[in-house]
């Protein structure tokens, strides 16, 4: 695809499985996608869809074996699944960064927060102590922590979670790099603190232009922050589409169901409840469905969902959906059959 | 590619407890170096119990002709100071060594785990006070602790039995207390006090069973201890006494004749050693097969 | 504390090591020696007071001060301690940390089950062994006694023994589970090389537990320094508890025994205050 020559970061046919005592557990199952230069790219998704372990591959964090890395993951030229220790060590922190969910735990509790920000940018700037502490309270600045000088001098316990999540920011940033993997940088915060962390980034993304993807389970984040987004179940990617266009016309059911899924005022005089849930549960990675995974919970399937994997189709820049019911073929029965009955 | 995230399972509960059970055991099966403990174990609990039929002979009696012989065909290890046939003694005293080691976890189990039981279950007055002995007990290294009551008590294979039981106790009670305290707080145990069962029946039946899991390991593990502390005392002369041929004392009385025999103080150390590394393989690979986080 | 520890020693012992041994003759000197024909409490005050003064009384076997004879051989055991705890840490903690960092591979079977060995040898029987090899065989080494440099090799080593596989041990599992940690996880996205995530990383945490170990250690060494004494005939404490039990020297084993537990405390003391330094989370509050 010529999408590639413009991307920043271009993933083709990432699989990542893991080989445990019970079997083998495809947690991610040959994903294809891009990030584009300065955007927000959302990947959206239940626990355990795979999204989290999609940006641990790309960086390598997973310990191989139990973990086996497959595919391509194109960064400025060179497949970074390619790349030997020394070279993936490079490009982590300096070309691509990553914020993680648990401010709490993320952080070394022995390290003062200046040093774990000053060390970061040593380790791939050729610049001194001093300097390099000095950057940190830069750094530190940036993210609005007040008086930066002296808590650089601090250590993890005695922040907040907010502030510990503005300092991971800070470190993620401290070497300018063009992407950011940001897994559930909110998740663990409470809802104001989400909000101002939320703001946060935003500036710092403006000024810095950096491409961060977003990853979440939480639509109200994604609906703030993404241009784009790609929603991930079972290990698939099942819709991608700019971000008005998911939340105004949804594709696949999935969507549908995370969409309704989200409590609204005035919701049960329309349908009668108040909450809506997608029946049934993610099926077991061990354990995957033949044909669509989504196939169990789906409440317009077809007979072909059971037992063919539908295609991924295209309906228009950054706008593809996997569900049969896209296929033009399949979209005519079904409307036919609805005719019939209706 | 380098290092660790786990992925977390988060797939509907199918796992249930029962097959917890089997994981385990597949686990256990799977690390080799349990089942040579395992293996060992047997063995030995064989040969202490087939003793007689081995040897032949009374491996405490003396016969002066024969002192000091280096290992021979007539006689596979040597002989001691008086004579006596040193492999024949080394069975026999497979048979004190594991009776000690049973009797010690025994006490263990009698005073420890019901001690452990009351004090984290009732908590209160009761827990404080025990606390308390407990904490006494442990400032106390362990050997050290047998030490001082073999000076209270006296020697001989009793009193060695129990100084060396009750220094484990404490041991004990600390493990039972914190697993009651964890299982206490569950759901199902007030759903039984709910319904109105007497308490001793729920600690039999709820939280004995939970309790088991870390006694297991440390019962085996404790058994090699306990040989290698009655050893110790043996060798010192203030456990079991002579003639009754124990691993440590043989050791102790061969100390004399170390230059002139060496073999005399050899064999019985490599026999206390492998016993004491049987229990310590095995209670290891039990230990890492019935830990819930040692997935692989 | 403390002082339960002392009330049950004078306790105990003087009651029940008289009554069950001896001759009535022999009971009725060690009755009068002790002080127990008058009343209990009478007897704690008494003690108490001479704890005070440093005075635990005389022994029965060598008429000496107890206390005289126990601040003699203090140090030759302190030495041992010291130095056999000083070998432990120097070889135990790297050799944790390398299993850890390469887990189940060669080096890491060969330290484990050294290690492993180690903890199920019986101290007494590796001194004897020990023995054999470098002073009957070899006769590099001396066999027993004080002197210099050369004598306090073996027996550390063998004091060292237990200790070292039990550090080995610890190291390699806290380190394992801090290397599993999240901030681990995040030092590395940051790019740092292996080395310092390691080091820099992981071991500043692990060894705050590893710290407390060592310092607990030091109670079985203890127990250990008993049985090598005996072996090295190092005049020291452990040996001399032993004769003691041995003479039924009662005061004497009173007044090691409270020694032992004195220092145990100390060393505990001691580890707690080192731990309140190292980790920054206790410091300030």
């Amino acid at each position: 695809m010529n999408r590639q020559d413009k991307s920043l970061l271009s993933v083709r046919d990432l699989q990542t499985r893991f080989h445990t005592l019970d079997g083998i557990v495809n947690a991610v199952d040959g994903i294809d996608f891009d990030v584009y230069p300065g955007e927000t790219l959302g990947l959206v998704g239940e626990s355990g869809c795979g999204k989290s372990v999609t940006a641990f591959s790309i960086l390598q964090l997973l310990r191989c074996p139990p973990a086996e890395i497959q595919g391509t993951v194109l960064f400025e030229g060179k497949n970074l699944l390619d790349l030997d220790k020394e070279a993936i060590r490079e490009i982590r922190g300096s070309g691509i960064s990553m914020i993680f969910q648990e401010p709490m735990t993320s952080l070394n509790p022995v390290l003062r927060i200046g040093e774990q920000i000053a060390e970061a940018i040593r380790t791939h700037k050729k610049i001194g102590r001093l300097e390099s502490w000095r950057l940190a309270v830069e750094m530190l600045k940036t993210v609005q922590i007040s008086s930066p000088g002296e808590r650089s001098r601090q250590y993890p316990h005695k922040y907040s979670g907010g502030m510990r999540q503005r300092a991971m920011i800070a470190m993620a940033l401290s070497c300018s790099p063009k992407l950011i993997l940001a897994d559930e940088p909110t998740t663990a915060l409470d809802v104001t603190i989400q909000a101002q962390i939320m703001n946060l980034m935003q500036g710092l993304k403006k000024e810095t232009n950096t491409a961060i993807v977003l990853i979440t389970h939480d639509l109200g984040v994604i609906a703030e922050m993404a241009s784009r987004v790609l929603v991930m179940y079972a290990g698939k990617i099942v819709e991608e589409a700019p971000i008005k266009k998911l939340f105004k016309d949804p594709r696949h059911p999935y969507t549908r169901g995370l969409l309704n899924s989200i409590p609204v005022i005035g919701r049960k005089a329309e349908t009668g409840r108040r909450l809506q849930e997608i029946p049934g549960m993610v099926p077991s990675p061990l354990n995957m469905p033949q044909g669509c995974r989504f196939y169990p919970r789906c409440d317009k399937a077809l007979d072909v969902c059971s037992s063919k994997e539908p295609p991924m189709q295209w309906l228009g820049e950054n706008r593809r959906v996997s569900c049969w019911l896209e296929t033009e073929g399949e979209q005519k029965k079904f409307t036919d059959k609805n005719k019939m009955s209706g | 590619m380098t290092d660790i995230k786990n992925e977390k399972d988060s797939m509907p509960g199918n796992r249930v407890s029962d097959s917890r059970f089997k994981r385990s055991w597949v686990k256990l099966k799977r690390n080799k170096a349990a089942l040579i403990g395992g293996l060992l174990i047997l063995m030995y609990v064989m040969i202490a119990i087939l003793a007689p039929l081995i040897y032949r002979g009374n491996p405490s009696a003396p016969n002066l002709m024969k002192s000091l012989e280096t290992p021979s065909i007539e006689y596979f290890l040597g002989t001691d100071e008086l004579g006596r046939s040193i492999m024949g003694r080394i069975i026999y005293g497979s048979r004190i060594s594991l009776l000690i080691a049973v009797g010690v976890v025994f006490v263990g189990f009698i005073i420890g785990i019901p001690l452990g039981l009351i004090s984290g279950y009732y908590g209160g007055k009761i827990d404080f006070i025990i606390q308390r002995i407990t904490d006494t007990l442990l400032a106390f290294p362990g050997f050290l602790l047998a030490l001082a009551l073999v000076a209270i008590l006296g020697v001989g294979i009793k009193n060695t039995v129990i100084s060396i039981g009750i220094s484990m106790v404490p041991i004990y009670i600390r493990l039972v207390r914190g697993c009651v305290l964890s299982v206490r707080e569950e759901v199902y145990v007030e759903a039984a006090k709910a319904v109105g069962t007497r308490d001793t029946m729920i600690l039999i039946r709820h939280i004995l069973p939970n309790v088991m899991v870390p006694i297991t390991v440390q019962t085996t593990l404790g058994m090699g201890t306990a040989i290698l502390f009655a050893a110790g005392l043996g060798f010192l002369g203030i456990g079991v006494q002579p003639p009754t041929p124990e691993w440590g004392a043989m050791l102790g009385s061969a100390r004399s004749y170390i230059f002139h025999s060496p073999h005399v103080a050899t064999f019985p150390g490599i026999a206390i050693f492998f016993s004491v590394l049987s229990f310590n393989l095995f209670g290891d690979g039990l230990r890492d097969a019935l830990d819930p986080r040692f997935k692989l | 504390m403390l002082f339960f520890m002392l009330r049950m020693l004078p306790g105990d012992p003087a009651q029940v090591l008289a009554g069950q041994m001896a001759t009535p003759q022999e009971i009725q000197n060690i009755r009068s020696q002790l002080g127990l024909d008058k009343p209990i409490y009478q007897q704690y005050a008494i003690y108490m007071g001479n704890l005070m003064r440093l005075d635990l009384g005389r022994s029965a076997r060598t008429q000496n001060p107890v206390f005289e004879e126990i601040w003699a051989r203090l140090p030759n055991t302190m030495l041992l301690a010291v130095v056999a705890i000083g070998l432990a840490c120097l070889f135990g903690i790297p050799a944790g940390i390398i299993s850890a960092v390469r887990p189940y591979s060669w080096i890491d079977y060969t330290v484990t089950i050294i290690a492993l060995f180690g903890i199920s040898m019986p101290v007494f029987w590796l001194g004897l062994m020990l023995v054999v090899v470098f002073s009957v065989v070899l006769k590099w080494l001396p066999a027993g006694g004080t002197g210099g440099w050369q004598y306090v090799i073996l027996p550390s080593i063998t004091l060292a023994s237990f200790v070292v596989a039990f550090i080995a041990r610890m190291t390699r599992a806290t380190m394992l589970e801090t290397l599993s940690q999240d901030f681990t996880t995040t030092a590395r996205s940051k790019g740092l090389t292996e080395k310092i995530v390691v080091i820099k990383h992981a071991l500043r945490n692990a060894l705050i537990p590893i710290i407390t170990v060592v310092g607990l250690q030091f109670g079985m060494l203890l127990g250990g320094a008993v049985l090598t004494e005996t072996v090295f005939a190092w005049p020291g404490i452990g040996r001399l508890i032993v004769d003691s039990i041995l003479a039924r020297d009662y005061a004497m084993i009173q007044g090691v025994i409270l020694i032992f537990g004195l220092l145990y405390i100390l060393v505990n003391l001691s580890v707690d205050i080192i731990y309140a330094f190292i980790d920054p989370r206790i410091r300030y509050d």
